[in-house]
């Protein structure tokens, strides 16, 4: 068997029922999130957050664009794996990874609209007349629009597979390996100059945070973020649906998790050291209790992989957990605890926010879920049902 | 014929140019002051504290008035901050029985908060759209409401909590001093410095306003001089003690530089104006984007390697060279 090309012919819909009480809790807070944002469109964005002029960006911004864009790098980094490395016998997990990130992403645009003040004027990004071309959120904007479709199109075979439309689905295919490339290419650069993006912020960054290894920290924690979302989904669509793990691969997926995080500590220790900041970290004050929080999440999964333990789904379910976990608290931390503009300015995220923050992630899940349900997206279950999935597919 | 060790080179050699180009960054050249630059100079120890400025910089704007517990009642414009209505404010310091003008014991201070008018703005790096742009003649950091996208860089950005934004309305804008440029095609200029009876917050060329500064820090204090009042240059004048003054210039080394200057008799760390580094962080940013964004010369070459890469995988079987990998990667994958 495993000399068959595995193709993504073998991906099927898993059916079964879309209503059940757990999409309908989503829906809820989908619904809520709608209510929310109504009231922010109608009377403004101070109506519905506590953003000020000491914190103009917040949980809108570090959350769902920030960290959701990193979270959704699960698809550039599978992608670079399958085809840029030649695993191919990482294709059952092409599929789920891209429509993880094809969320991710899509949230993240979604949410720049409503966190936008003049969204109605947001295509002059895209206009040489406005292009500012110094300005690190200008790359980051155009990048991440154009990544967002490069998404749609890598995802596009799923889509035609599902009409039936063989020759569209085949001409695609020719042209794919462009878009797998540009498609690894554009998160390199937009999720280190999301890092790059606090530069300009200058000494309003605390020093343990504001350094020039901003990008390459991003960069190097966004993959590991990536193939943490990947183990998590994959780990969690398999309890759940009760369907066998990809476990050889997500274990592999999660070693070279290990590695990049050992590299992030290293860079990050290297840095502060480089600076002179190491004394500044035995400080005792919020931003450095959560700097070592950070510090042992990053460590755990380095710790809990070694050695041939290491495949244990539990712990490399852990591990990702923790790698996740660490990404996220990194990125919060530097762009709303370690930024201080000056005395009297206060900020902690809203009821509002709040809503639409969970509110998005409720709408991930569930278009994930319907997705899944519809779409040829997972590898398909049939005669070899039984098997161990790694060795078929 | 490409190996995979070679091809994992070439892929490793393009992405060490996207990695490591930050780290060798070389910092772009500092942006300097243009010859015709304007700006403002304000000596605190000739500010009595009128607010006249206050008001006169809303009438010429077209600010909308601003209710706070400063004022009784919603009668009295009493903005106590710069904010999306107010583009700038005097604020006091005081200390103590809060007897004595410009003594930081037992004494008060005044202060001018307002667009500092960068040599080498954040905002100006910051913001995606050109909306906030440098005068290439004046120096002005202007703002324009037809380009702007309400993303709040800019409010984010600036080191001086200048730019503010309308939170409030479903239309909204950044709010900055722009050194009343709409005036200055009427022949008349900002119309802080215009009211201003003491000749406290002075506009002309920084040139100028470097050299009167000059001329107050030989003077000794408590003897009486004649200050410009207004424009330097002008005829106005204003008879007054000279101030005794701290050692610091605010705005001559911050963040490289601005085109308002401030002189004060108490330490500025006491009216809310740190310290702040003398190099932009606007420069460290664009270097930083410069050379990892080069002519896209790093990214071109790291696609033209990614995509060299996927399409030997992802081509159809059929057309792949006899097998010259070990069994465990025979499943090549790809499209059919």
């Amino acid at each position: 068997m495993t000399t068959k090309a595995a193709t993504h012919d073998e991906a099927a819909p898993i059916g079964g029922r879309i209503w059940t009480p757990f999409t309908a809790v989503l829906a809820v807070l989908v619904i809520l999130l709608v209510v929310v944002l109504g009231v922010r469109f109608v009377r403004g964005i101070g109506a519905v957050t506590n953003l000020n002029d000491g914190y103009p960006w917040g949980l809108w911004i570090a959350w769902d664009v920030v960290i959701g864009s990193a979270l959704g790098a699960s698809g550039f980094t599978v992608a670079f794996t399958t085809y840029i490395l030649n695993r191919g016998k990482y294709h059952p997990i092409v599929r789920p990874a891209l429509l993880t990130a094809l969320f991710g992403y899509a949230m993240a645009g979604a949410s720049v609209v409503f966190d936008v003040g003049r969204y109605w004027d947001m295509w002059h990004v895209f206009m040489p007349r406005y292009a500012q071309l110094n300005s690190v959120l200008f790359e980051v904007a155009v990048c991440i629009a154009a990544y967002t479709v490069v998404l749609f199109i890598e995802f596009l075979p799923v889509v035609l597979e599902k009409f039936g439309m063989a020759k569209a689905h085949q001409k695609l295919d020719k042209a794919l390996f462009f878009f797998i490339a540009i498609g690894v290419l554009l998160p390199t650069m937009h999720q280190s100059s999301l890092g790059s993006m606090l530069i300009v912020f200058g000494p309003q960054i605390d020093p343990i945070y504001q350094t020039k290894a901003l990008p390459v920290l991003f960069l190097v924690s966004t993959i590991g973020m990536g193939l943490a979302a990947v183990t998590i989904e994959g780990s969690v669509t398999a309890l759940a649906l009760r369907r066998p793990l990809e476990r050889e691969l997500l274990a592999k997926l999660m070693k070279v998790g290990q590695g990049l995080t050992a590299i992030f500590l290293l860079v990050r220790f290297t840095d502060l050291a480089v600076r002179g900041q190491l004394p500044a970290i035995f400080e005792i004050r919020t931003l450095t209790i959560l700097f070592w929080i950070e510090t042992a999440l990053f460590a755990t999964p380095i710790v809990l992989l070694l050695g041939k333990g290491g495949t244990q789904p539990r712990r490399f379910f852990i591990a990702a957990m923790s790698m996740a976990i660490a990404g996220i608290l990194y990125r919060l931390d530097a762009y709303l605890v370690a930024y201080d503009t000056g005395a009297g300015w206060h900020y902690f995220p809203s009821m509002g926010e709040l809503v639409v923050t969970i509110g998005l992630v409720a709408a991930e899940i569930l278009g994930f879920i319907i997705a899944i349900r519809v779409l040829p997206v997972l590898p398909k279950m049939g005669r070899t049902r039984t098997a161990p999935a790694t060795e078929t597919h | 014929m490409l190996t995979r060790r070679k091809l994992l080179k070439g892929l490793a050699g393009g992405a060490g140019v996207l990695v490591a180009a930050p780290i060798t960054a070389e910092a772009r050249a500092a942006k300097t002051l243009p010859d015709k630059a304007l700006g403002l100079l304000f000596d605190g120890t000739l500010c009595i504290g009128c607010r006249a400025c206050i008001a006169a910089c809303k009438e010429s704007n077209g600010m909308p008035p601003e209710f706070t517990e400063l004022g009784i009642g919603d009668y009295w414009d009493s903005p106590l901050d710069i904010s999306g209505k107010t583009l700038n404010v005097i604020k006091a310091y005081r200390d103590g029985t809060g007897l004595n003008k410009d003594q930081e014991k037992d004494g008060f201070a005044f202060t001018k908060v307002s667009c500092m008018h960068c040599v080498d703005p954040s905002c100006v790096s910051a913001c995606p759209v050109s909306a906030m742009t440098k005068d290439p003649e004046t120096g002005i950091v202007r703002y324009s409401v037809d380009a702007c996208i309400g993303c709040r860089y800019c409010v984010a950005a600036c080191p001086f909590n200048v730019p503010r934004f309308t939170y409030d309305t479903p239309i909204p804008k950044i709010s900055k001093c722009q050194l009343c440029q709409h005036r200055l095609p009427e022949g008349k200029y900002a119309a802080c410095a215009e009211v201003c009876p003491t000749g406290a917050t002075l506009y002309g060329p920084v040139i100028d306003l470097k050299k009167e500064i000059e001329r107050r820090r030989a003077l000794t204090p408590g003897t009486q001089t004649t200050y410009p009042r207004g424009k330097i240059g002008g005829t106005d004048t204003y008879q007054g003690p000279a101030g005794h003054y701290v050692a610091r210039t605010y705005g001559e080394t911050e963040i490289g530089g601005t085109q308002v200057l401030h002189l004060s008799g108490v330490s500025f760390d006491l009216l809310n104006k740190p310290p702040l580094p003398t190099v932009a962080p606007a420069s460290i940013s664009e270097s930083l984007q410069h050379a990892v964004y080069n002519n896209l010369i790093a990214p071109l070459g790291f696609l033209g390697t990614l995509a060299v890469l996927a399409w030997r995988h992802m081509r159809p079987k059929a057309e792949v060279a006899p097998p010259a990998k070990p069994p465990t990667d025979a499943d090549d994958g790809g499209a059919p």
